[in-house]
């Protein structure tokens, strides 16, 4: 088999499965009629590893994460997963992959338990096998006693959390998330990061796309930043932070009126200076020392905010605009 | 906790499995989650495909075969107007069984329940997704036909051992029917264009030869009734019903046979089309 180094890698020495290369795109491109939905992408991913695809709804990020599980064809470009192609391997690159798609597709006609069952069959996997593991599962998402529920009683979160646990049925190397989180209430998300980061903790491939900053933070060891099909920016979050941004961010609201005319009379303090319709940025090293200079120029904000500079910083250096619009 | 590290040597087996581009060799699992389905939560809806028949023959058959009489039967012979209608009433059932399980239900199935989505995310291909289903709608093809069958002795309706070769031939008559079914799905996008369906099967189960012979019409129409598939269906099941093979019985069998294979090879160049879209 094409895959017997990365297997046996894995039950040898699992540090050394860190070096080999799960997923490879070099130029991946995806076009429908005109517009390129993914344009010319190249990126590599390392087993292990945390990789997310950080950019605003629109910039390709579902599309690409469809081409790597091979339900969308790419256009043109090279994509290689655990060696395979998955255009012309589906079946097989999706026999190592666990897909959570950005909207859920429980199956609503099947219980909880059988959610699980039976998506545990479409991968040639055996009932002994299954339905230990189906109990398992659901103890690892915190449904043992939804596990005879209908699928549409259970809550938004519940339904994410059944999900992943689904995805996980058979135990894949590798797990692509999209827009994991959207659309869940704050406590919901928290349990579910909680749970990703345990499967990151045990060796699991994350592939993840988001549009939440603190998502990308908490969950990626290292990103691309894509806009409209393209690669803005790579690195750690702390990397692009580092470069793209200053330590720490002055917010200054003057009211909407006054906030994009303002900047001229603010010119000089931080390094940089970002004028939003809602909040003038001010990018410096020290926030609180550009926020006394502010004031010794007679400015009077409504409100004012010393902040760390976190990945939103970085996306609007590079585009221009909000990650969530 | 450890949900992944269990390393299980049956994960590795399933991954490496032989997979073809198209195929994993696992509608079987299609099947069974079908199966799991239908008894978990719609085995009501069924119910009604079977009855929907039943009610005909008792309308029709009973009901106008007061004032009918007897006809003159595939071999010459007199027989009742329900014993007329009853194996064009099977025909109709199969066909718009088979219809409505790879059109309509392939449909929102694809693009409204999203399971062909999550299916396809796993190790299944395309080719297993389509199997599974067209085996789904020829088992309940199977079931219905049986149940019309048991039907049609109850009410004395059947005459020869033969009759009991409609339940088979009813199953090949849904096949050509789910077959090329699912290949024309793949073309359609709107609910409009699957209202053509409609507005194609109506006319097919009205003028068929289902409820009175094809010698009512000029040449030329008949001509057209038979280039159709369900007229080849009603004749074929009225011949089986009363025992009565000719030439043409192999005529049209043969026409099923190359209608299963046509629509399994559209079925099989437009997968793609049909299931990513």
């Amino acid at each position: 088999m094409h895959n017997e180094a990365i297997l046996s890698s894995t039950a040898s020495a699992g540090n050394q499965m860190k070096q080999q290369t799960v997923i490879s795109a070099e130029n991946l491109t995806k076009r429908y009629g005109d517009i390129a939905a993914v344009d010319g992408i190249s990126f590599s991913v390392p087993a292990g590893e945390s990789f997310g695809l950080l950019g605003p709804n629109g910039a390709g990020k579902s599309t690409t994460m469809r081409m790597i599980g091979g339900t969308t064809q790419r256009t043109s470009g090279t994509l290689s997963i655990m060696g395979l192609d998955p255009d012309s391997h589906g079946p097989e690159v999706r026999a190592h992959l666990g897909v959570v798609p950005q909207q859920d597709n429980l199956d609503e006609e099947l219980r909880v338990r059988e959610n699980l069952l039976v998506y545990g069959r479409y991968f040639g996997l055996p009932m002994s096998y299954l339905k230990p593991k189906a109990d398992e599962l659901l103890e690892f998402a915190q449904l043992t006693d939804k596990a005879k529920a209908k699928v549409d009683a259970l809550s938004g979160g519940m339904k994410r959390r059944l999900t992943i646990a689904r995805s996980l049925i058979n135990e894949p190397r590798i797990l692509l998330l999209d827009e994991p989180t959207t659309g869940l209430d704050p406590q919901a998300r928290h349990i579910l990061w909680d749970r990703l980061f345990r499967l990151k903790e045990q060796g699991v491939t994350l592939i993840l796309t988001t549009h939440y900053m603190d998502e990308a933070e908490q969950l990626c060891d290292r990103l691309i930043v894509v806009d409209k099909g393209r690669i803005m920016a790579e690195g750690s979050p702390a990397e692009l932070i580092r470069e793209y941004s200053t330590r720490e961010v002055l917010e200054l609201r003057f009211g909407s009126e006054r906030n994009t005319t303002i900047g001229a009379e603010l010119g000089g303090i931080g390094e940089r200076l970002e004028a939003l319709p809602d909040r003038v940025l001010i990018y410096a090293h020290d926030g609180e020392a550009a926020l006394e200079q502010v004031a010794s120029r007679g400015l009077r904000p409504l409100t004012s905010l010393v902040r760390r500079s976190s990945l939103e910083d970085v996306f609007l250096r590079l585009t221009g605009r909000s990650l969530v619009e | 906790m450890s949900v992944l590290t269990g390393d299980h040597s049956v994960t590795e087996q399933a991954r490496n499995r032989t997979f073809g581009p198209l195929y994993s060799g696992n509608a079987k699992a299609v099947i069974s989650r079908g199966l799991m389905a239908t008894r978990s939560s719609n085995w009501l809806v069924m119910l009604s495909g079977f009855f929907e028949p039943v009610l005909f023959l008792f309308s029709m058959g009973v009901g106008m075969g007061a004032i009918v009489g007897a006809v003159q039967g595939p071999g010459g012979e007199e027989i009742s107007y329900a014993a007329y209608i009853a194996p064009a009433l099977l025909a109709v059932s199969a066909m718009n069984g088979a219809v409505y399980d790879s059109t309509w239900n392939v449909f929102f199935k694809m693009n409204f329940a999203k399971l062909y989505q999550g299916m396809l995310y796993t190790s299944l291909g395309p080719l297993d997704v389509a199997l599974g289903e067209i085996f789904l709608a020829l088992l309940r093809g199977l079931l219905y036909a049986t149940g019309f069958t048991a039907v049609m002795g109850l009410m004395g309706l059947i005459t020869t051992p033969w009759a009991i070769l409609m339940i088979p031939a009813s199953v090949l008559i849904a096949f050509g029917f789910a077959s090329i079914g699912m290949g024309i799905t793949s073309f359609l996008k709107t609910f409009q264009q699957m209202d053509w369906i409609n507005f194609i099967m109506l006319p097919m189960f009205l003028f068929s030869a289902t409820f009175y012979p094809l010698s009512v019409y000029p040449e030329y129409i008949q001509w057209l009734i038979q280039a159709m598939p369900l007229w080849h269906a009603v004749e074929l099941l009225r011949q089986i019903s009363v025992g009565t093979f000719t030439a043409a019985t192999v005529i049209h069998i043969g026409y099923y046979l190359v209608m299963t294979v046509l629509g399994m090879l559209l079925t099989t160049m437009r997968l793609r089309k049909l299931f990513l879209k």
